[in-house]
């Protein structure tokens, strides 16, 4: 099972409205995936500041003083923003150097994020009570992509939930499982991936990461994914400009997608599509199997 | 359409006796148990938005339309009703009908008409994968292209494409019959292009003519394929395609 939702802005006129047309199509899907959700919000960019998200359990960090060290190590202030168990820390420093000193020094905490545009939030438990009580309809942006998730391979906790995120302002979203993620995961973490799961999903993320650190584009690392991701899935995928499908090659979980002149959607199901303006006069297909659909707005 | 009344055997209180049907106000549990607890009669069903299994195991002589895109499984299991969705649908529409008639005017998602057993699925639009999987007596005539895997392991039924069918079209099939008028991407395990006599090309026109095609499409344009009949039972030869 598991649902994703994903919601591409064309008119910036829509910008403030994206949270809570995400929050509306997210709640469509909780049948499909109803022990955890997630979702990554595209927005809200000030120039040369870095976003690092985290989430740990309630009471178990003191964001503040993390906030703090974590300036010291970058070399650089680090301002704070706390929502519920999250918080989003924004600095001028090096976003990537901040990402590994947190998964280092703060082993309470899971790093969801890191980039100049993406947010991402994660809970366990019902998906709408989730969206709620992290202030999903109150979200602006350009782009949003969530998940709503009936766990297969790993276990239901907030690390295991999505989306998996592990390079900068990219994140990915699964529906289905992979097979080879384990001798995968060793080889990417020889190729210097940080991984703080066992879930598969965080695999084909930090997949797509070394693919474009390798200088694949994002098309390319998904058509190379066909032949070196082993399994089933739907993917979902975010950039700091965009968004990308790829269904694999026997299209063996379910995708629907419609456009129009205002907005691109992805929904694992019509229904998670069917709340979204002007989706009467949509163009609406399903995605092919084994075929790269990428989004942006260059 | 005419609309009657419809006659109810016994209607759940609190439910009208009304032709419309509106999702926005109803559930579809009490959508389909109004159905089920009538036998028969002229429903229009609005708002589907997508919900699962509208309109499912219908059994009576049914006038149904549905204004709008339908989820999972709409119509499975009917039985002598006529059903038109008046948009797409999702997985499994009419999955395993009896008999009667079901139209989509749009597209269908995967496993369309899977193991129908008698009736015919018209689709308007194209139909993904897997299209007419199992079939078992249900005709199913799609005026667009069908998608990989379709008609697997089909047993009887016939199957028309009037559009290209994609990869491995009847992979494992028995004896359903497939007429395409368009390019299969390739041909599945033990299905094979058969020659089209006469009486294939009236089956053919037959069907045609019930899916509303009238003179306008020509049954010479399609190939008919077919089982070669080496998979029905296990041979060593065939080891390496179990």
């Amino acid at each position: 099972m598991c649902g994703i939702v994903g919601l591409f802005l064309k008119d910036p006129r829509l910008e403030p409205e994206l949270g809570k047309l995400t929050a509306a199509m997210l709640a469509e899907m909780c049948e499909r995936g109803p022990d955890s959700a997630g979702f990554a919000v595209y927005g809200n960019e000030r120039t040369g500041i870095n976003k690092i998200c985290a989430v740990a359990p309630e009471g178990a960090v003191a964001w503040p003083q993390v906030a703090k060290q974590l300036a010291k190590s970058v070399g650089n202030n680090v301002g704070i923003e706390e929502i519920e168990d999250h918080a989003i820390f924004k600095t001028k420093g090096d976003g990537e150097a901040a990402r590994t000193w947190l998964i280092d020094n703060v082993p309470e905490a899971t790093v969801l994020s890191q980039g100049q545009s993406i947010e991402i939030f994660k809970g366990v438990g019902d998906p709408n009570r989730i969206a709620e009580r992290l202030k999903l309809s109150e979200r602006r942006g350009s782009h949003a992509i969530g998940h709503t998730r009936m766990a297969t391979e790993s276990a239901v906790t907030i690390a295991g939930s999505h989306p998996f995120s592990t390079g900068e302002d990219t994140c990915l979203v699964h529906n289905g499982s992979l097979s080879n993620h384990n001798r995968l995961r060793e080889q990417l973490a020889r190729h210097g991936e940080r991984f703080q799961t066992e879930n598969d999903t965080e695999v084909a993320a930090a997949y797509l990461t070394w693919r474009t650190r390798e200088g694949d584009s994002l098309k390319q690392a998904l058509e190379r994914s066909l032949t070196d991701l082993d399994g089933f899935y739907t993917f979902v995928v975010g950039t700091r400009d965009g968004f990308a499908v790829l269904r694999d090659t026997i299209a063996c979980k379910p995708a629907v997608m419609a456009e129009t002149d205002d907005w691109v959607a992805f929904g694992t199901e019509f229904r998670a599509l069917s709340t979204l303006p002007g989706i009467d006069a949509a163009r609406i297909w399903e995605p092919e199997p084994a075929t790269v659909y990428v989004w942006s707005r260059a | 359409m005419a609309r009657k009344a419809p006659s109810i055997r016994s209607a759940r209180p609190g439910l009208q006796r009304n032709s419309v049907l509106d999702l926005a106000r109803m559930t579809v549990r009490e959508v389909n148990q109004l159905l089920h607890d009538a036998d028969g009669g002229d429903f229009l069903i609005k708002n589907p938005r997508g919900a699962h299994a509208i309109a499912a195991g219908l059994d009576g002589r049914f006038n149904i339309a549905i204004d709008g895109h339908v989820g999972y499984y709409c119509a499975g299991m009917t039985k002598e009703a006529s059903i038109t969705i008046n948009g797409n649908a999702g997985t499994g529409v009419a999955e395993n009908m009896m008999s009667g008639r079901v139209h989509v005017k749009g597209d269908v998602s995967q496993s369309a008409g899977a193991t129908g057993c008698g009736g015919l699925l018209i689709v308007d639009g194209n139909a993904s994968a897997r299209c007419g999987i199992s079939l078992r007596g249900l005709d199913i005539v799609v005026k667009g292209s069908v998608g990989h895997m379709s008609a697997f392991m089909a047993q009887a039924g016939i199957l028309v494409v009037l559009g290209d069918a994609g990869d491995a079209l009847g992979d494992s099939i028995y004896e359903a019959r497939l007429y395409v008028r368009g390019r299969p991407k390739s041909l599945g395990s033990d299905c094979v292009p058969k020659s089209m006599g006469d009486t294939h090309k009236a089956e053919l026109r037959k069907l045609l003519d019930a899916a509303g095609l009238g003179g306008e499409v020509d049954v010479s344009e399609f190939s008919r394929y077919g089982s070669a009949r080496k998979l029905y039972n296990f041979h060593i030869d065939n080891l390496e395609s179990y």
